[in-house]
């Protein structure tokens, strides 16, 4: 018999609520089904489970905000009699007053604010996450003294419109923390060093423009796809790149799952990893890119994708800066940076023509590898996208 | 189609795509990387919906085309009209 736990969703995650539980007791569950669905700092996730049995209790009420490692359910062999009732977990925060059980909260719903002793109306709740109000500071006229809409309405009227945003204030003031804190950590514990090369790209965007002109957009690639393999395939070759630092030391990967660092519209970013990303090919990997970057962008990803990425990239798209040097995100040990496409004088053949070159940026742990490593794996990159059709 | 119903729909669809753009504020000539901010798999994403409402594959080199909503609407407009045979500018 196993327990399901609040997983850890990165290193900087302390606590999640639970909104949504997508199986029931009765149910037959195999590793990777997604069984429930936690409100983190980096939106909704769809938690995933890592063993095969039947589901015998859930343990955890919905709208409940649980420690990483707290009960959620209990799992038993297949036939397996369902124990007397288990333990039931403690709460760090009491549930909302209003959480609906049956009414699963939809994946741009807005973190549950901090709850005064009054209380307060769904409807007051709702505008204070989206305008990121604490209401415990407030005192409403409703009873007992709970918050009430016109509590926090009225101030100015004719107030000049919030920005439209895809995700409320709150969620976005939470995502920011949540980077915050993976990159005061990374400052903090990775000595950084970077190396940089500037790679001549003019054949790979002629072999792609090539490649896409007589298909339908659905069935285009995009240059950021090409990147994205030769930098999951560099990442193969050189294995002080690819795996995680952990209390032991480094922890060599064997697959490459590639972070995908997501920029989200209004501000943020998250960087899902897609899965041994340098067996995929070409198509299959703008597939799964496109894939992610919906689902980043709802606010909508798997528990998995967010803790087993073993090297990021992140891209600065084609109109943006030429450089970037970023920042590494723990527990991996490189993040590589491309700068955007830039037409540029070039020396080919002791002749000087214009040509599209890209600035890569490795940054990498130097308590794993040293300049060798790193000059290894950006000529890596560069080698393969001399070849693309060989990607 | 009018010039109209084409930015309205071209309109629609880069909604869908950047839901915090509001409508209301997206001008005529602003462009959707610069101004509006949309990125490579966003413009790709906006061309395929346009090629789903209107059966139009708009070509990579065409993309600067579209542009803008003002670019837009005259392209879809010229490509619409040539898709179902008829002239673009019917002489009156």
């Amino acid at each position: 018999m196993g327990v399901f736990q609040m997983p850890s969703l990165g290193a900087d995650m302390e606590a999640g609520t639970l909104v949504e539980w997508l199986v029931k007791p009765g149910d037959t569950v195999h590793r990777g089904d997604i069984v429930a669905v936690v409100e983190t700092q980096k939106g909704a996730i769809e938690v995933e489970i890592f063993e095969d049995g039947v589901v015998q209790s859930l343990d955890a009420d919905l709208g409940t905000k649980l420690p990483v490692g707290a009960r959620l359910a209990t799992i038993g062999a297949a036939g397996e009699v369902a124990p007397t009732a288990a333990p039931p977990p403690a709460p760090t925060e009491r549930p909302p007053v209003t959480a609906e059980p049956d009414q699963p909260l939809p994946p741009e719903a807005p973190p549950a604010p901090s709850v005064t002793d009054a209380g307060a109306s769904p409807a007051a709740r709702k505008l204070a996450a989206e305008r990121a109000i604490d209401l415990s500071g407030i005192v409403g006229s409703g009873p007992d003294g709970a918050v009430m809409l016109k509590d926090l309405a009225p101030a100015k009227p004719e107030a000049p419109k919030a920005p439209k945003s895809a995700r409320p204030l709150g969620a976005m003031v939470e995502m920011r923390k949540a980077i915050a804190a993976a990159m005061q950590r990374s400052k903090r514990e990775i000595p950084h060093f970077q190396l940089s090369q500037l790679v001549d790209v003019q054949h790979a965007m002629d072999w792609l423009a090539d490649h896409n002109a007589d298909r339908p957009p659905s069935e285009r690639l995009l240059l950021g796809a090409l990147f994205m393999k030769a930098a999951a395939r560099a990442a193969a070759d050189v294995r002080e790149m690819n795996g995680h630092y952990k209390e032991s030391g480094f922890v060599p990967a064997s697959r490459v799952n590639l972070g995908v660092a997501v920029a989200l519209r209004g501000g943020g970013l998250i960087a899902p990893a897609i899965p041994q990303a340098d067996t995929l090919s070409l198509d299959q990997l703008m597939a799964a890119m496109k894939d992610l970057v919906a689902r980043a962008r709802a606010m909508r990803l798997r528990s998995s994708e967010l803790t087993s990425g073993t090297i990021t990239v992140s891209s600065l798209g084609e109109k943006g800066a030429d450089t970037m040097a970023g920042i590494i995100f723990p527990p991996q040990v490189a993040l590589l940076a491309i700068g955007a496409p830039k037409l540029r004088p070039w020396v080919v053949d002791r002749d000087i023509v214009a040509r599209h070159v890209v600035s890569f940026t490795l940054s990498a742990d130097h308590r794993v590898s040293d300049g060798r490593q790193a000059t290894r794996f950006l000529s890596a990159v560069d080698t393969y996208l001399q070849e693309p059709e060989a990607l | 189609m009018t010039h109209d119903d084409a930015r309205a729909t071209f309109i629609e669809e880069l909604v869908k795509v950047a839901p915090d753009l509001d409508p209301e504020e997206i001008g005529d000539h602003d462009h959707i990387q610069d101004d509006l901010q949309l990125d490579s798999m966003d413009v790709l994403n906006l061309v395929t919906a346009l090629h789903t409402r209107f059966g139009i594959e708009i070509p990579e080199a065409d993309y600067e085309q579209i542009a803008t909503p003002a670019l837009a609407a005259a392209y879809l407009v010229a490509h619409t009209a040539k898709l179902a045979g008829e002239p673009a500018h019917p002489i009156s």
